[in-house]
């Protein structure tokens, strides 16, 4: 950047604003690596010096049958979320960049207000709402809130894709005699291809750590998160540290194949 | 691009119109006619009376609550904001651009780490035997109680918001105008002063943003106030959990959430018109 020598006059200060950015990563890493680093201790109670290696924390996880089921509640429902959530917002990323039409703030602010809630309240709602219409207390319970909240996630990515297309595209398609639905399955769903795969594997990963709403309506069927808070509440153990170990590389890997898939070579790799 | 309403169309637009409607807008309208039920012999009888927000408002514990979320969730958003502008300030303006696309990178990886795990992992820091403690041991210091005060409160509410704060307030940062401080720098205007007479005021609206969504968290987070904060003093969050998941008085928590519902509509409104004040002349 050209202007840059202009900005930056003095070393001192620059280096002390470069020295609290590097603080204000540690503060945000420093839970993250210390959970990390503590699910490979032996002590009961976590602190330092330092115990030995041990891997004790991931074996007592993996013996609990408890961690399995929450597992496999937390895979099922995340599968489910990921699904419906991505379809629900290509339909609205689409609406929104094709059509226009009286009323489309409120269908926009439906769409995308309801992360802005706070959780408590929406757990409250659902808990409520669901058990009245004999919906609660299942795994279906979870991934019906969870799509409410993720659907606007997956509508963000698929949308900032669409608008990175060829407006006469479409019509171009039409032109030479495609119809409406086989220009969407041969130009439009091709184009976003990367972005639907990735919103796909964010709304997963926003399903795996979302603890709050699950807890209120989940009931018996716990996911892994909700189990989390569970040993939180009970025996606080170091266990956390190892599933949390365990639950950040999933998400991580997941929202890393989003990026690559986003970010990736993204119109080349769509030609037919 | 003005069409008929067809078939292709609606297969496109309805689902989320109707999933929404369904789970989201209907559930939030039921918590207000759930809020005039009443419990009997530990059954919902639907109905229409008041006395659920007669009890609520009548409590002075439901005020107190109140009056600690309010004032802690703006504390926490004006601290954070405090602390977040120095640092995102810095990556916008001091870093080289492949320098700020990692730091972008690095501040979204909070995102996807559980929020319990950051919290537990903060009490093992803040415990009486924990880390901060021990090391404060070495230069003949504490042990001091840290957990437990809101002050581990407050820290919580940072893990929850500082990453989005920095994230918002540098996205608004990027797009302040550099000739203006350049301009501000040729007619010789101090370095502190150009961030508070041109940079500040060039980003308002983003940094305002930032600190209503740092505001939204902290005000709706349960999780800090009990694993941190030791669930003393109370907050509208904890009163809603336990209010549901032990009282089982679902009408009386649907109270406590449409309070704090209208509180966020009014702040949200307050804090949009402060963003946007002057903006359209």
């Amino acid at each position: 950047m050209n202007e840059q020598n202009e900005l930056n006059r003095n070393p001192l200060i620059d280096a002390a604003l470069k020295l609290y950015v590097i603080l204000a990563y540690l503060f945000v890493f420093a839970p993250i690596l210390a959970s990390f680093v503590f699910s490979f201790n032996s002590d009961r109670f976590p602190s330092i010096p330092l115990g030995h290696f041990s891997t004790e924390w991931y074996r007592a996880v993996a013996a609990d049958p408890l961690v399995w089921e929450g597992l496999r509640n937390t895979l099922g429902v995340g599968a489910a979320v990921g699904m419906i959530s991505t379809a629900l917002g290509f339909g609205a990323a689409y609406t929104d960049y094709r059509y226009r039409f009286f009323g489309k703030q409120v269908y926009l602010a439906l769409a995308l207000l309801p992360p802005t809630i706070p959780v408590v309240i929406m757990g409250l709602a659902m808990l409520a709402y669901l058990s009245r219409i004999d919906l609660s207390g299942n795994a279906l319970s979870v991934i019906i809130a969870h799509v409410v909240i993720c659907a606007p996630f997956a509508m963000a990515v698929i949308r900032l894709r669409l608008s990175q297309m060829d407006p006469s595209l479409e019509p171009a398609a039409w032109n030479l005699g495609a119809s409406e639905w086989a220009t969407m399955r041969h130009v439009i769903i091709p184009f976003t291809r990367p972005a639907i795969l990735g919103a796909l594997f964010i709304t997963m990963a926003v399903s795996f750590d979302e603890f709050a709403i699950a807890w209120f309506v989940s009931g018996l069927n716990e996911t892994l998160p909700v189990k989390v808070l569970g040993f939180l509440q009970g025996q606080v153990s170091p266990r956390i540290n190892a599933i949390g170990t365990f639950v950040f590389v999933t998400s991580m890997t997941l929202v890393i194949l989003a990026q690559l898939l986003l970010s990736g070579r993204g119109p080349a790799t769509d030609k037919e | 691009m003005r069409r008929p309403v067809s078939l292709y169309g609606l297969t496109f637009s309805l689902p989320l119109l109707i999933w929404q409607l369904l789970f989201f807008v209907f559930p939030l309208v039921f918590l207000v006619a759930l809020s005039f039920w009443t419990v009997r012999n530990f059954r919902l009888e639907a109905g229409f009376d008041t006395v659920n927000w007669v009890t609520m408002f009548g409590r002075p514990v439901f005020w107190q609550a109140y009056a600690t979320t309010l004032a802690m969730a703006a504390g926490a958003a004006a601290l954070t904001s405090a602390l977040a502008f120095p640092c995102a300030y810095a990556i916008a303006f001091k870093l080289s651009p492949a320098a700020r696309r990692w730091a972008v990178f690095l501040m979204v990886i909070p995102f996807f780490t559980s929020y319990l795990v950051r919290v537990y992992s903060w009490q093992v820091f803040l415990s009486d035997v924990g880390i901060i403690n021990v090391m404060l041991g070495w230069i003949g210091l504490g042990p001091f109680r840290l957990l437990n005060t809101i002050g581990a409160t407050m820290l919580g509410y940072m893990t929850l918001g500082f990453p989005l704060v920095v994230l918002l307030q540098l996205f608004s940062l990027v797009f302040v105008d550099r000739t203006l401080i350049e301009a501000a720098h040729n007619m010789r205007c101090g370095r502190l002063r150009t961030v508070f007479a041109v940079v500040i005021p060039s980003a308002r609206v983003g940094l305002v943003i930032a600190a209503l969504f740092s505001f939204i968290l902290c005000f709706g987070d349960f999780v800090s106030p009990i694993y941190l904060g030791g669930g003393d003093p109370t907050t509208l969050s904890i009163l809603i959990t336990d209010t549901t998941k032990s009282g089982q008085q679902w009408p009386r928590a649907a109270v406590i959430a449409l309070t704090m519902i209208a509180t966020l509509m009014v702040v949200a409104f307050l804090a949009v018109r402060f963003a946007y004040k002057g903006r359209t002349k």
